[in-house]
């Protein structure tokens, strides 16, 4: 007798499922990179890195393999411990907000079908909040650690922008929430590919999310926390070496991650627009991989806007991103609440 | 007192709630950007390409050859007496019998030295010269590890032989042949 059925091949396919994931989120982050500096050269009239191999699809590598070879230097004034932790702090939180999100539809096999999602729990989406708000840790820690001033500033900063933000971001979401009436992720997709997506129910909540997202990756116009003319490089300015290029990476996999849950919310994560996809009769290995494809279209298309607006718009001052925060953005997301209940009530849902 | 009619008064009207989001700004601006995208890039791949000099461009001297491969400079030094900077000496030597073919008047260059740190390309070597000996070519000094390396001697400065090596001489003239 079993008193722990450990199932093996379960434990293999996760495994696997978060090996592939991890992999994907660095290939991503560091393709993000490249296409940051791209579409910044283009969007400036220049041609942005192109020595490093063919249209410098090498530079990823270059710049990671230089920060490797980089001296580190831990300042003499700092807490060593904590100035070690909070770069692992922020990829590690950075990464852990993948789990729930579903990347394509699941595989149906004789045995059973393998869902492309490494945990469909209950609370599903509340995972991605809780672990994002630990995120503001990553930059606490590192800021507090390097015993900088500027570096205290922006980790302050930071810390005060993250909260604001996610209060909207969370209103914003509870609409979402009460159409949905799950938090499961793969609920919030199958009931979007069933209903048509959110962002034609809820296009002043996707506004209220997108911009939060912006400011909890703290990119452009949020990039507070490392304004680099007022605070130098802001939290990570003691890091060097690999601890900093873990912060910048921890950087471009959480717009990567947000990226996705956008997509998964608001427009319809995995689900092929416009077609009913069951009718094709194809392989149910081949549609997995073709709704793949398209939750990745759509992801690559939001990584473009976070970076088109980085390239457009300057930097809120800091009384301008918390009244944009606390007086319009949470009022917004309140009504937009209101208006969905309203809504849901006289239709009698 | 209005001087045209281009000047607009500043709004300083409070922004309504709209205008404070900056929705509709940061949209206009993305288009903006966006439109960038397709532009004609301002930069150029440089290694590949090469934005050409202008004619006029006066980059490292040249010493002229005759038709024959015979040296132009007589040593007369007017160059070195035109040159602001200081940068050009020489020293002079008297034709030998039998060394008509490398010299073309009866006297002569033994030394010809320009100190490429000294110089400012400003030509007025070229203009001085009464035996078209030296000119200015369209390339630019390159960078040296030494100072020593910036003293170009008369080797280095010699346009190559005509009949000789005729492939180098024609590329050491450039653009410098057809205005000729």
């Amino acid at each position: 007798m079993y008193l722990l059925a450990i199932d093996l091949w379960f434990i293999l396919e996760k495994a696997i499922l978060i090996a592939s994931i991890i992999g994907l989120s660095f290939f991503i982050a560091m393709y993000t990179t490249l296409a940051e500096r791209k579409v910044a050269g283009w969007m400036q009239d220049r041609h942005g890195p192109n020595r490093a191999g063919p249209f410098g699809i090498f530079q990823p590598l270059a710049d990671g393999g230089k920060l490797f070879f980089k001296e580190e230097i831990i300042p003499l004034a700092a807490n060593r411990s904590l100035f070690l932790l909070g770069p692992g702090l922020a990829m590690i939180t950075s990464l852990v907000t993948s789990t729930v999100i579903p990347w394509g539809a699941p595989v149906v096999t004789a045995n059973g079908t393998i869902p492309l999602q490494v945990a469909d729990v209950d609370m599903g989406i509340l995972i991605v909040f809780s672990v994002v708000s630990i995120g503001v840790y990553g930059i606490m820690i590192g800021g507090w650690a390097s015993n900088n001033k500027f570096s205290l500033i922006a980790a302050i900063r930071g810390a005060s922008q993250m909260v604001s933000y996610e209060l909207p971001m969370g209103l914003a979401l509870i609409a979402v929430l009460f159409t949905t009436g799950s938090l499961k992720m793969s609920e919030i997709v199958a009931s979007q590919a069933a209903n048509g997506w959110h962002v034609i129910y809820q296009p002043l909540g996707f506004i209220i999310f997108f911009i939060c997202a912006l400011a909890e990756c703290n990119r452009t116009p949020f990039d507070l926390p490392e304004a680099e003319n007022e605070l130098n490089f802001g939290y990570h300015q003691e890091y060097s070496s690999m601890k900093l290029g873990f912060y910048l990476f921890a950087e471009y996999i959480n717009m990567f991650v947000s990226s996705a849950v956008i997509s998964t919310l608001y427009f319809g994560g995995y689900d092929i627009p416009f077609v009913n996809e069951a009718a094709w009769g194809l392989q149910p290995w081949l549609l997995s991989a073709i709704s793949f494809g398209v939750l990745m279209a759509k992801i690559a298309f939001f990584l473009f806007v976070f970076i088109w607006i980085r390239w457009t718009i300057p930097r809120f001052r800091y009384d301008q991103l918390m009244n944009l925060g606390w007086k319009k953005l949470i009022p917004l997301a309140l009504v937009n609440m209101i208006i969905t209940m309203a809504v849901m009530l006289w239709l009698k849902k | 007192m209005q001087l045209t009619n281009r000047a607009k008064p500043v709004d300083r009207q409070p922004m309504t709630f709209l205008e404070s989001l900056y929705l509709w700004n940061i949209l206009k601006g993305m288009l903006i950007t966006f439109s960038h995208l397709f532009k004609r890039k301002a930069t150029i791949k440089y290694p590949e390409q090469k934005r050409s000099f202008s004619k006029v461009f006066r980059g490292l001297h040249v010493l002229n050859r005759d038709a024959e491969g015979r040296e132009n400079c007589t040593a007369c030094g007017l160059c070195a007496v035109a040159c602001p900077a200081e940068a050009i000496t020489m020293e002079a030597a008297e034709r030998l019998p039998g060394e008509e073919h490398l010299y073309r008047e009866e006297k002569y260059a033994v030394k010809y030295e320009i100190n490429m740190l000294r110089c400012i390309f400003c030509g007025l070597c070229e203009e001085a010269c009464p035996k078209d000996a030296i000119y200015l070519s369209q390339t630019f000094a390159p960078a040296n590890y030494g100072r020593k390396g910036f003293i170009y001697s008369k080797d280095e400065l010699l346009i190559p032989h005509p009949v000789n090596d005729k492939e180098a001489y024609q590329k050491a003239l450039g653009e410098k042949a057809s205005s000729n």
